[in-house]
């Protein structure tokens, strides 16, 4: 079901269709949240407030606002917000987060069934979520949305109210940052 | 073993394999019952043993006897068209707020989701929860009340159509006779037991019933009321003074109780 069919069921019967809506945006709400935030914890409460707000939201909107949403910015966006919230209501972390314990995630279409490369790959994933949460928020979250979500530059700027080529910079610089840690970590599958 | 992710900007969602994450299954679940389009369901206890409650985040959605879990579950789903999860408890505050009502207190706000019901119902359940705990009204007064004087078998098939029995009290509500009527929530006895168990003596109010004593006043304030209502109930045996019916009160120079209003209906006496 594409966004366009999707919207105009949740204009005909938001009570019928808005679940078809949690199924597919549940996992990216909470992998936004996770790699934005770095608590598992936090990214459940989060991606759980966010598709609840987006009920509510299209409970009250007219037909026509809704058939204009474009259902991946606009969630990405409510997410983002949140998690902002979040840390300004925490108070900004000023250490980088311990290594981030994930129970329960497997590595996606991982085509490799050799427990010792499952392992190797799961450290290293555990690494490099740790280096990106070490990043700041204006390089962070542009590169959340650009290459753990698969935005485009100009869902990006929708969702941060940033240029697209403000968005680029950040993106390429955080990129870059990414690599340097890397490399001083040793953390061989991000030699790019 | 996996590829080198490569970090450069050409490939959007590169670190989409490494970094993308499933979000737990209770995540979406959670989001449902929040919004109120699938429904959680519990045992707790009640003066009547154990009851099933089904909830969502709109409110409490139905309260319901039933041999087992499954089979209340079950029901609830075919009534509502909502799936219904079995869990182990509802929310704490939630029981909280649901024994303090049972005890009798009438300040603690029990959200109730209501959603498919018709305006007189909902008119209706909303009526009883303004009778307090040991006092009875009639049908009629209730019909009377929402402005539907005629309506009182109507009323009756309301009360009877109650999903959250005991929350709204339509166990409070007798038939016009003054015998205690029928109860949704596993019958008559039910009723009788919880009337009871609210300190109210409903052997003593059907025999009242029977010998046409409808009505009960002060000889002191001049003032009329349901037999139940508190200001009834506190006048001393010997100032009290039954009536059959309103009309033969104001003949006798009594007027009708502001607070339990009988006025509402004309209490006739029926054969």
């Amino acid at each position: 079901m594409d966004d366009t069919e999707l919207t105009e069921g949740l204009v005909r019967d938001l009570d019928g269709t808005f679940e078809i809506l949690v199924r597919i945006h549940v996992d990216r709400c909470y992998a936004i949240a996770l790699r934005v935030l770095g608590s598992p914890h936090d990214a459940e409460e989060i991606a759980q407030d966010a598709l609840v707000r987006a009920y509510r939201a299209l409970a009250a909107y007219e037909p026509a606002r809704i058939r204009e949403l474009r259902l991946r910015p606009w969630l990405a966006t409510i997410v983002v917000n949140l998690c902002r919230n979040r840390v300004r209501r925490h108070s900004v972390r000023t250490t980088p987060l311990a290594p981030l314990v994930e129970a329960g995630h497997e590595p996606a279409a991982d085509a490799s069934t050799d427990p010792a490369a499952l392992a190797t790959a799961g450290a290293d994933r555990e690494r490099l979520a740790t280096l990106l949460a070490m990043l700041p928020d204006r390089y962070r979250i542009p590169i959340v949305l650009r290459h753990v979500d698969d935005l485009s530059y100009a869902e990006l700027a929708e969702v941060l109210g940033r240029p697209e080529g403000t968005l680029k910079a950040q993106v390429s610089r955080g990129l870059a940052m990414l690599r340097a840690a890397a490399t001083a970590t040793d953390l061989q599958e991000l030699t790019a | 073993m996996t590829s080198p992710v490569r970090l450069t900007d050409d490939r959007p969602g590169a670190l989409g394999p490494a970094l993308s994450a499933r979000a737990p299954a209770h995540v979406a679940e959670d989001v449902l019952v929040e919004t109120g389009l699938a429904d959680r369901m519990a045992a707790i206890d009640s003066p009547l043993g154990t009851l099933w409650v089904a909830w969502n985040g709109r409110g409490v959605s139905e309260v319901e006897l039933a041999p087992d879990g499954p089979e209340a579950a079950a029901r609830h789903e075919q009534r509502t068209g909502r799936r219904t999860t079995l869990v182990d408890a509802p929310p704490a505050h939630l029981v909280d707020a649901i024994w303090r009502r049972f005890a009798g207190e009438t300040r603690v706000r029990i959200p109730l989701d209501l959603r498919g019901r018709s305006a007189f119902e909902v008119a209706v359940w909303t009526k009883a929860l303004e009778i307090p705990r040991g006092e009875v009204r009639p049908y009629g007064w209730i019909a009377a009340e929402i402005g539907r004087p005629k309506a009182v078998r109507a009323v009756g098939t309301a009360l009877g159509h109650n999903p959250v029995p005991l929350i709204v009290p339509c166990h409070r509500v007798v038939r016009t006779d003054g015998s205690l009527g029928q109860y949704s929530l596993g019958g008559p006895d039910n009723k009788r037991t919880i009337l009871a168990a609210e300190g109210l003596d409903p052997e003593g109010l059907e025999n009242a019933a029977r010998r046409g004593e409808r009505l009960s006043g002060s000889s002191t304030t001049k003032i009329v009321c349901w037999p139940t209502c508190r200001h009834a109930r506190r006048t001393q045996d010997r100032y009290r003074v039954a009536f059959r019916s309103l009309r033969e009160a104001g003949e006798k120079g009594y007027r009708a109780c502001k607070v339990c209003r009988p006025t509402a209906i004309a209490v006739d006496v029926a054969a």
